[in-house]
């Protein structure tokens, strides 16, 4: 990082670190004075949103102790600063993965279908609440919630109506599911057999990160050592079995939506990524063997730079762990790639149209900072599921930032700048400061279970709030700027469909008549029987599913060999 | 002093906002006892009577506040709990705030409310003595 050059003879040192440090002393005495009198900064001090200090100005002396190949490097290589892949966006652009998911398969299949019309170039669904949390659309629990937030999948002909006329062998599917992300597999393994697509060509991923569903996003079944070892099974079968496909997306959206700062937000995910590296280890596989398949997804909130240099910070942190940890020699077990979405609690429900605004600009530090893949929010998203037109703007936002802007020209454009680099070696100290922490706690499993994650995500929530509503965080047209006259923009929101609800359990009903009641009986015993030993749930889960055991059947044989999680929450 | 039972039903996850709301009531003095996740509407009423609270604060950001308060009001009716004063709050289109209100919860609050407007509401309409 050393910009300064050697005096050559005849001229004066002009840029030397002295003669630079003279030179910003006497430009603060006097030109920073002056003006400061003329018009006060606005600010005794200036600082992220993590509360890290932001200095008036960056230069030469802040990355003065950078060295330019151990600590960026290139792009593609240790430690990733600068990017996962050589040429990033120049080759490959990231992957506009607009979320899809509401009502029936059917219904979802068409927008999924509109969205790819429209130039979308992954696939993503989401699944409603009852689906999440493994109850099936006629359990007494799912009352109100069918096709609500995400679609209803009962058995595997739900999954099927989903990507009906999709072509699952050339198109890469991401589903957003954690705690039954294991039926959900199976169903999508089942049903690429059944279309003739061989699991080796499928690409996609579950999200399946049960750390931080403890810890944050609170969708949980079975107690966290069964949620770990669900985990290990579907990562130990995928990279047997599904050599293209992402068996889990480690994720900090969660941890950072329910409250935390951009540095615990990438500590508390990068240990989770420990506690599920050490999990499969125990196994016996070498970490060479699982580790290039484990993906990530982080959060694009409002602080620009602080995001950027958070994603280039995880990189760098999580290259040093592979290798100096666990002793990783491949290159592609150090290289962190992560999927990305803009923060959906920034949105605000009042002014819903500027919200448009806020998730551009979060979209371009994900793509600053190197995304491989991105979800922008809907204009409408703090007043309900988005509607076609909020995820047109949205994936035309993407465009924009792709093929308007050029900022994906160059690599790591931000790569050498003084401030960028400052606050990304910043915010990397204090990710290890904060590892070290949950190591001495006894790693990310052990923490979760002292609450440690909990607590400190409710002490940053409530800090956050109190600046909201002190207005020293500003959020223009709700603490600051309130329009006058109270008017707003009316938006055009998604209806959700009241017969959804009828419609599911109708079908549930006859795909329940139609099956061989005793073969499904057969499948959920030798699942619950594997379930009882230490063998790998995810071969008897894709019999199951493929004999139409329901998701909540299967769900319910391993609550009865495993029990239920009991959170004793903090606030 | 005022007691108040915070409360998340349904299957719902989101918690950021009522453990904030369940600190900040705590910090303005009042007694307050929170539920923990996925409470059935019939379990929250249950508590609210055995812990003897003049509020409850029931939170619900997965849209299925029609199918989840009404049910709650009904069970506090059915155990002569009628006059513990609901408050909803989370993701509630303005349309179903209005059907919210009619079919007997107290107040609605959105996401973009501030806690002290949540403060002066119990402290003007349901504070007990002392306070």
């Amino acid at each position: 990082m050393a910009t300064t050059r050697k005096p050559e003879a005849g001229l004066p040192a002009q840029a030397g670190p002295d003669h630079i440090a003279g030179a910003q002393a006497e430009w603060e005495a006097r030109d920073v004075r002056e003006a400061a009198e003329r018009a006060p900064e606005r600010s005794p001090q200036f600082e992220t949103l993590s509360g890290l200090p932001v200095k008036r100005l960056y230069g030469p002396a802040d990355t003065a102790g950078l060295e330019y190949l151990d600590a960026l490097g290139f792009p593609g290589r240790y430690p990733y600063t600068r990017g996962p892949y050589p040429t990033m966006y120049r080759s490959r652009p990231w992957t506009m993965r607009q979320i899809a998911g509401y009502g029936t398969g059917r219904d979802t299949n068409a927008r999924l279908k509109y969205l790819i019309a429209q130039g979308q170039t992954g696939i993503s669904v989401d699944f409603d609440m009852p689906t999440l949390m493994g109850y099936d659309s006629d359990d007494p629990r799912a009352r109100g919630e069918v096709g609500r937030e995400g679609v209803a999948v009962d058995t595997i002909e739900d999954l099927a109506d989903i990507l009906d006329g999709i072509d699952i062998g050339a198109i890469s599917v991401s589903m957003t599911i954690n705690p039954t992300a294991w039926v959900l597999f199976s169903m999508y393994v089942a049903l690429a057999e059944r279309r003739g697509v061989p699991p080796g060509s499928l690409s996609g991923t579950v999200q399946a990160d049960i750390l931080k569903e403890y810890i944050a996003q609170k969708e949980w079944i079975y107690p966290i050592p069964a949620g770990m070892r669900i985990v290990r099974d579907l990562i130990v079968h995928s990279v047997a079995h599904l050599a293209r496909y992402n068996p889990i997306n480690i994720s900090g959206y969660h941890i950072r939506e329910a409250g935390a700062t951009a540095v615990q937000e990438a500590a508390f995910t990068l240990a989770n990524g420990i506690a599920y590296v050490e999990e499969v280890r125990r196994t016996g596989l070498e970490v060479d063997a699982f580790a290039p398949r484990l993906a990530f997804y982080f959060i694009a909130e409002r602080d620009f730079f602080e995001e950027i240099a958070k994603f280039r910070a995880a990189r760098r942190v999580w290259a040093k762990i592979m290798r100096d940890r666990f002793g990783a020699r491949r290159p592609e077990s150090m290289r962190l790639r992560f999927h990305c979405q803009t923060a959906g609690s920034s949105l605000t429900a009042r002014e819903p149209i500027n919200n448009i605004a806020r998730t551009s600009l979060q979209a371009l530090s994900a793509v600053l900072g190197g995304a491989q893949s991105l979800h922008a929010n809907g204009m409408d998203e703090a007043l309900a599921i988005p509607s076609e037109l909020a995820m047109k703007v949205a994936l035309r936002t993407q465009q924009i930032i792709l093929d308007e802007t050029r900022v994906a020209s160059t690599i790591d454009p931000l790569g050498g700048g003084y401030f960028v680099e400052a606050l990304t070696d910043r915010v990397e100290a204090e990710i290890w400061a904060y590892l070290r922490r949950i190591d001495d706690l006894g790693g990310a499993v052990a923490a979760a279970e002292q609450n440690f994650f909990q607590t400190e995500i409710a002490d940053t929530a409530y800090r956050y709030h109190q600046q909201k509503e002190r207005g020293e965080l500003t959020v223009v047209g709700v603490n600051k700027y309130v329009d006058p006259s109270g008017g707003d923009v009316p938006i055009a929101l998604h209806e959700i469909d009241p017969g959804v609800e009828a419609e599911q359990g109708a079908r549930l009903a006859r795909v329940k008549r139609e099956r061989d009641a005793r073969e499904v009986a057969r499948r959920l015993a030798a699942l619950a029987e594997t379930a009882r030993g230490d063998g790998n749930l995810i071969p008897p889960t894709i019999e199951a599913v493929r004999a139409h055991a329901t998701l909540g059947e299967i769900v319910q044989a391993l609550r009865d060999v495993f029990g239920t999680y009991v959170e004793r929450p903090v606030f | 002093m005022t007691r108040v039972l915070m409360a998340k039903v349904g299957l719902d996850g989101h918690d950021r906002g009522v453990k904030v709301v369940a600190r900040a009531l705590r910090d303005a003095g009042f007694e307050v006892v929170y539920t923990g996740l996925h409470r059935t509407p019939e379990e929250v009423a249950v508590a609210a009577v055995q812990e003897d609270v003049d509020v409850i604060g029931v939170s619900i950001l997965s849209g299925a506040h029609m199918a989840l308060v009404p049910p709650l009001l009904d069970e506090l009716r059915a155990n002569d709990a009628a006059d513990i004063k609901v408050l909803v709050g989370g993701v509630i289109p303005e349309a179903d705030r209005a059907k919210l209100r009619e079919l007997g919860a107290a107040a609605v609050f959105d996401q973009d409310a501030t806690t002290d407007a949540i403060v002066e509401w119990i402290r003007g309409n349901a504070g007990r003595g002392g306070r």
